[in-house]
């Protein structure tokens, strides 16, 4: 037989996977998704928050999540990071003498630490059972314990670190910060920012939080200015009749109905940056900040997702199976003519 | 075919007692007492994991690592059934039944190291599955393979058997197993690349990039050979038998080959992302890259010339480098160029755990027992009298 002929056409279909996956990898590009038009999320501002943690006991509460202990008498809730059992957490930059609030230098500073429910999150394109999911309307990314296998590659791929397991548990679950997708239905939104004192974590429609971040970034520091508080209310809110619910609950488009809590205090002063504006293709999560990002443990982060590419990839490679089934074909005809059933009896001398 | 006069494969034979597998024996005892604690207090309670780390040696060590050096039986039957050498048909048995220990192991594996596995059947769950997953193409690709080895390896247990007549029915349809037995390796080989992918700067750039499915795949295949030689030397040698140069020689040769190609692509893909300077700074990652390297060019020196590759100590040894190097690759990749908050280790740091590494040890025995079981009392290796004659 022609065995030189044989061994370039196994050549041929051997190499196909490889170089084909290549030179595809550029033609079938999936761009970084936005986040949706109706994306909801938080806007955290670190110039208004004076680090008071309600938002990181209101998360517990509302998440049914047991205390965590780093200090020796163990009396409070005191978590040094998100985890398992810890979703949201405020976190302070310390630097020498610590003067003025939101300064680099000999100064301090507060960071909230929870997902940023990116508009192409990379745990949602990882998780191969499809338990971490982004919901198509909130854009809000939720878990479902019920599939999920605890193989942890949502924790490995997320550049915020922020989905966390519970190691400690033989039955442990991914824990992390659902935007309380589960208060929603009673009209109820995320408990950080139904709580917080000052405004600094708000809640609502990510392109709203998004102008509202752009408004902050232009005053002048010192300023006086009005500030929202608990849920930045949308132009559809804010022309929905508000109306008893069959329990008797004001509500206002879906929400629960507040009293204005706007209040006005002296503009803080503000990096020229919104952070998740742009980071991986942008976050539903914005957060405005004194001091740089990167020294507030955010990472710095490129416009387009990691999922892009990652799908990008896999898509080019398997795509409808199209590649498989071309190089499963070629290497069948192949070995066809190379295999004979004798074959696996050596002893008769081969074919 | 015509150079295809081989000697039937015959069981070893002897004593399935001895100092090698009774160490088996205790240290599968351990292994299993170990994840008798892992399943009843959770992964923290046995092992170094934390979410800094959510990957550790079982992951690493027993999966990537483990089914790129279970990789010599796609290797070589690529080679015979695809490339038409069937010079190399004895060589092909006793790879893939190291390959079917690492693949099955590897996946039974992966049921230790995940959190919630009695959710497992979801990866198979039509209204579950995430075909943007990687992770997904990896597990189920890897599945098929594991199903497919076995029917690939069973003419072994039908010949012992006197099975002849299922053998020969078998033996039909064998071309198209042998077929999914090269594309589903190559197809998961490369996916435990882009797993990577997905993680993106928290990888550092010398090992992260778009080319991550064409690199591993290669060094899985270079992997595939370097672990036949291994195997075969180690083998002879603990059976006294008659080394199996004649084949070793030519198939380092390819072997080498396909080394060169992954170079050349390793260091064009640097140059081209510009990571190549991140290759010179003073710093751990440099350090292991440069490890890695280095077990990987090392072989093009040491038996790059024919008359080295007669050499059984030099061919063991650049076998040994070379599995060493792909292993680097996939270590330095999932754990030492991986940070999981960018330029902050945010406090966390990894080192597996005593429990750990028994759990890994106890792997690897069951790999050992079951390769020594197999091979004396079935029909995998060449016999021995009729290898004079060659």
């Amino acid at each position: 037989m022609g065995t030189r002929r044989d061994f370039l056409k196994g050549v041929l279909a051997g190499s196909a996977a490889a170089t084909t996956g290549v030179v595809a990898t550029s033609a079938l590009a999936r761009e970084t998704r936005p986040r949706p038009p109706e994306a909801l999320g938080l806007l955290y501002d670190g110039t208004l928050c004076v680090g008071c943690k309600a938002c990181v006991a209101a998360c517990k509460t509302a998440n049914e999540n047991p205390a965590e202990f780093s200090t020796v008498d163990k009396l409070w809730d005191t978590p040094l990071d998100t985890s398992g059992y810890t979703f949201n957490i405020i976190k302070m930059y310390r630097n020498g003498t610590m003067d003025a609030k939101d300064q680099e230098v000999n100064g301090f500073a507060f960071m909230k630490t929870s997902c940023m429910h990116c508009g192409d999150p990379s745990c949602v394109s990882a998780c191969p059972v499809s338990a971490m999911t982004k919901d198509p309307v909130t854009g809000v990314v939720g878990y479902n314990p019920d599939k999920c296998i605890g193989c942890r590659y949502c924790v490995a791929a997320c550049p915020f670190g922020i989905p966390k397991y519970q190691y400690d548990s033989p039955t442990g679950r991914i824990g992390k910060c659902e935007l309380c997708r589960h208060r929603h239905e009673e009209g109820h939104y995320s408990a950080c920012a139904e709580v917080c004192p000052t405004g600094a974590t708000l809640f609502g429609r990510t392109e709203d939080l998004l102008t509202e971040a752009k408004r902050r970034i232009a005053m002048k520091p010192g300023e006086m200015n009005r500030f929202p508080r608990g849920h930045l209310l949308s132009a559809q809110d804010k022309n929905a009749k508000v109306a008893a619910n069959a329990k008797g609950v004001k509500m206002r488009n879906g929400w629960r109905e507040e009293p204005d809590q706007t209040y006005e205090t002296q503009a803080g002063k503000y990096l020229q940056h919104v952070y998740g504006e742009k980071e991986y293709g942008g976050t539903q999560v914005l957060k405005l900040s004194g001091v740089n990002f990167q020294k507030m443990g955010m990472p710095d982060l490129p416009p387009d997702a990691a999922a892009a590419m990652s799908e990008t990839i896999q898509h080019s490679l398997y795509g409808g199976l199209l590649m498989p089934f071309a190089v499963l074909g070629a290497m069948t005809y192949v070995a066809k003519r190379n295999v004979k059933p004798e074959d696996e009896e050596s002893g008769k001398g081969g074919s | 075919m015509a150079n295809n006069q081989h000697a039937a494969p015959a069981p070893v034979g002897g004593s399935l007692v001895n100092a090698v597998t009774l160490t088996c024996g205790v240290l599968i005892a351990v292994m299993l007492a170990i994840l008798l604690v892992r399943f009843l207090f959770g992964l923290g309670s046995v092992t170094g994991l934390n979410d800094g780390y959510p990957w550790g040696i079982w992951v690493v060590f027993d999966v990537v690592i483990g089914s790129a050096f279970a990789c010599g039986g796609f290797s070589v039957a690529m080679l015979v059934y695809i490339f038409n050498k069937g010079e190399y048909h004895p060589l092909v048995r006793p790879a893939l039944l190291a390959s079917l220990f690492g693949y099955t192991l590897a996946g039974a594996g992966v049921i230790f190291d995940l959190g919630r596995p009695w959710n497992v059947w979801h990866m198979f769950n039509p209204w579950s599955i995430n075909l943007n997953s990687v992770m997904f193409e990896v597990a189920v690709c890897i599945s098929l393979y594991i199903i497919v080895m076995w029917i690939e390896f069973s003419p072994t247990f039908l010949e012992q058997y006197g099975k002849a007549e299922a053998k020969r029915k078998l033996g039909k349809a064998m071309f198209f197993i042998i077929a999914l037995g090269t594309v589903l390796p190559m197809m998961h080989q490369s996916s435990l690349g882009t797993l990577l992918v997905v993680l993106g700067v928290q990888i550092h750039p010398l090992w992260q990039t778009p080319l991550q499915p064409l690199l591993y795949l290669l060094t899985a295949i270079t992997m595939g050979y370097a672990v036949v030689l291994f195997e075969s030397c180690l083998t002879s040698t603990a059976y006294r038998r008659k080394l199996e140069t004649h084949m070793l020689t030519p198939l380092a040769k390819i072997m080498l080959g396909f080394l060169a190609v992954y170079l050349v692509v390793r260091v064009a893909d640097l140059v081209v992302r510009g990571a190549l300077p991140r290759a010179f700074e003073p710093s751990i990652e440099a350090l292991m890259f440069w490890l890695e390297m280095l077990c990987l060019a090392a072989p093009l020196l040491l038996i790059g010339a024919e008359a080295n590759r007669r050499n059984p100590a030099k061919l063991f040894l650049a076998g040994v480098l070379l599995m060493l190097g792909g292993a680097l690759l996939r270590l330095n990749g999932y754990l030492i160029g991986y940070e999981t908050i960018v330029g902050d280790s945010g406090g966390f740091s990894y080192f597996p755990t005593l429990p750990e590494v028994l759990v890994t040890a106890g792997m690897f025995a069951i790999e050992v027992l079951g390769y020594i079981i197999i091979t004396r009392r079935f029909p995998v290796l060449p016999r021995e009298n009729a290898q004079a004659t060659h």
